[in-house]
């Protein structure tokens, strides 16, 4: 099954410009920073929202097509939507809340309890839904969507209302829900590690616009965009420019650094993570002097804030992240040279 | 009882105008909203006289609709039994909606949305969900309703007049049994509609008190965005 989305919306100070498709036996990751549309996306595949003109296209069947002057109710699209607060029906219990999404009259009670046994809900079924854990609310939320047959699953943010120490937990569960789900999944989120843990691509919005679909290895190992770099948990980027030897200039940090690699048509930034930066004797290739602003202590961990004084703003920092003991060896030198490894530079455009 | 008679009908009518008014004033654009607020609600503020006035212009018998009903169905609307109906009916009615819309946009929209994902209809999701989840709104709404509709004066003197046994409701009674000098007749009037209201005030507790009884065990939804 094939899922095309093509949709754009305009509501003045906001635009959403979002496309792409998605197939049977994928978890496809929404993520964007929060505000950027990635709801709203969910919103109008499930017909909940309109959108100004497009398309939304499942296998042969037109959901919504603006110059066909398609627009199936959410009714009728078959699309099951995982609401970040589950949106279960205060006044029924969870038997009931699961019932409402059986439409066979004939089957709804065998339906409900077949439901309630695969989702771990036995001696749960006559309580009220503010009577169970966050956990135990999401399953009841996803057999009731599963309950109605969808032939897409959406999730927003489905995490979000968890505590910490459930979210691990439920994360699982639901993992194992989706490999036997088999139709399309959308999941919408802002965080990275749950993107790696769940998802097989990824599709990146940034301010309402989606980027080119990825697979999620290369969202961390070769992000092209600046936004998807960002969201990939990157925290050293610098303003860049291309000089004219092929050479990469980052404009911020003040250095001039060997790519390695050929550039990208309308480069704009550079970045590096964190654990790949590495502290060096003294000047070298890809090496620049940084001056400690700040030591922070993690449990096991030291972050270190570093401000570049080659730089032209004066103000960029890098970070870095080190293991205690080799940050103590490492502490007294002033200024610290770091190396930007060739190989794990970041060429970044800006769309 | 004539006094209770009026109360309810027009409570009944009340009942369903007063949500079908809430329901689509609810999901309207806020500049109309604002408009059709004040319409509705101005009998809420407005001296009953004024509502009075207004009735017997729309309703009297020579005027278009009085005129009309009198003509079609050789029907009287002032000065019978049930024009009090009319009265108590617009000077409560902003009471009913006022707390129906209030519970209406507190209504939590996101269930609606899983209803239909669901592939349940509106009319479920209003039925099944929407009024059991705006129910406490609800009653009270008709409670306060009801409560006006019988102690309402002024419009239902205007348009039903005091006829001894026909058009009187309680208020107009004692009204009327204190300016005769009836002292007494007034003081059993006035005890009989305390008890009334009594009762009725009674009755929405034990029903509030009935159903909050589950939501106390209630646990805390951990961690629950917005």
């Amino acid at each position: 099954m094939r899922l095309q989305v093509d949709i754009h919306k305009d509501f003045g100070k906001f635009r959403l410009d979002c496309s792409f498709e998605t197939e049977s036996g994928q978890v496809t990751g929404l993520l964007g920073a929060s505000g950027c549309g990635k709801s709203l996306t969910l919103k109008c595949i499930a017909g909940i929202e309109k959108p100004d003109r497009g398309r939304i296209v499942l296998d042969d069947r037109v959901l919504f097509d603006s110059e066909r002057r398609i627009d199936l109710p959410p009714q009728k699209r078959k699309v099951g939507y995982l609401f970040q607060n589950y949106a279960l029906f205060p006044n029924m219990t969870v038997a009931q809340n699961i019932a409402v999404g059986v439409q066979d009259k004939a089957a709804r009670k065998e339906t409900v309890n077949c439901l309630i046994s695969s989702f771990y809900l036995e001696g749960q079924e006559h309580k009220y839904p503010r009577q169970l854990s966050g956990g135990q609310q999401q399953r009841v939320a996803l057999a009731r969507i599963l309950a109605s047959q969808p032939e897409v699953l959406l999730l927003d943010e489905p995490f979000s209302a968890l505590d910490s120490y459930l979210k691990w937990q439920v994360e699982l569960e639901l993992a194992d829900i989706l490999s036997v789900f088999s139709g399309p999944v959308l999941f919408v989120t802002h965080n990275r590690d749950e993107v790696q843990r769940l998802c097989q691509q990824v599709c990146v919005l940034d301010n309402g616009r989606s980027q080119a679909m990825m697979p999620v290895h290369e969202l961390f190992e070769a992000p092209r965009t600046l936004s998807a770099c960002l969201l990939s948990g990157c925290k050293n980027v610098s303003r860049a420019k291309a000089t004219a030897d092929g050479k990469v200039e980052a404009l911020d940090w003040g250095v001039t650094l060997n790519p390695g690699q050929p550039l990208p048509e309308g480069l704009t930034h550079i970045g590096v993570r964190a654990h790949y930066i590495r502290p060096v004797e003294g000047p070298g290739p890809n090496a620049l002097p940084c001056l400690v602003e700040r030591v922070v202590e993690n449990v096991f961990s030291t972050v270190v804030m570093l401000s570049t004084p080659g730089g032209s703003q004066g103000f960029s920092r890098l970070r870095i992240e080190l293991e205690k003991d080799r940050w103590a060896a490492l502490s007294q030198r002033d200024p610290l040279w770091l190396e930007l490894p060739t190989k794990d530079l970041l060429l970044l455009t800006s769309k | 009882m004539n006094s209770l008679r009026i109360a309810a009908i027009s409570t009944v009518l009340i009942f369903f105008l007063g949500i079908l008014a809430a329901y689509y004033v609810a999901k309207l654009p806020r500049l109309v909203k604002g408009v059709l607020d004040v319409v509705l609600t101005l009998p809420l503020v407005l001296p009953p006289t004024v509502v009075g006035y207004f009735l017997l212009r729309l309703l009297g018998p020579k005027r278009t609709i009085g005129l009309w009903f009198l003509e079609v169905f050789d029907l009287r609307l002032t000065m019978v039994w049930y024009s009090a109906i009319f009265a108590s009916a617009v000077v409560a009615f902003p009471l009913m909606y006022r707390t129906a819309r209030g519970a209406f946009e507190s209504f939590d929209i996101t269930l609606a949305h899983a209803a239909r994902t669901l592939g349940r209809s509106n009319t479920w999701i209003f039925w099944r969900v929407m009024m059991p989840y705006c129910k406490q709104g609800i009653i009270a709404g008709t409670v306060l309703a009801f409560a006006r509709a019988l102690g309402e004066y002024g419009a239902t003197a205007m348009i039903a007049g005091y006829t001894p046994g026909k058009t009187a409701t309680i208020s107009t009674t004692v009204y009327q049994l204190w300016r005769t000098g009836d002292d007494a007749g007034a003081m059993q009037w006035v005890l009989i509609n305390l008890a009334i209201s009594a009762v009725v005030l009674l009755c929405v507790n034990m029903l509030e008190k009935k159903d909050r009884r589950p939501r106390r065990r209630a646990a805390p939804v951990s961690g629950e965005v917005e």
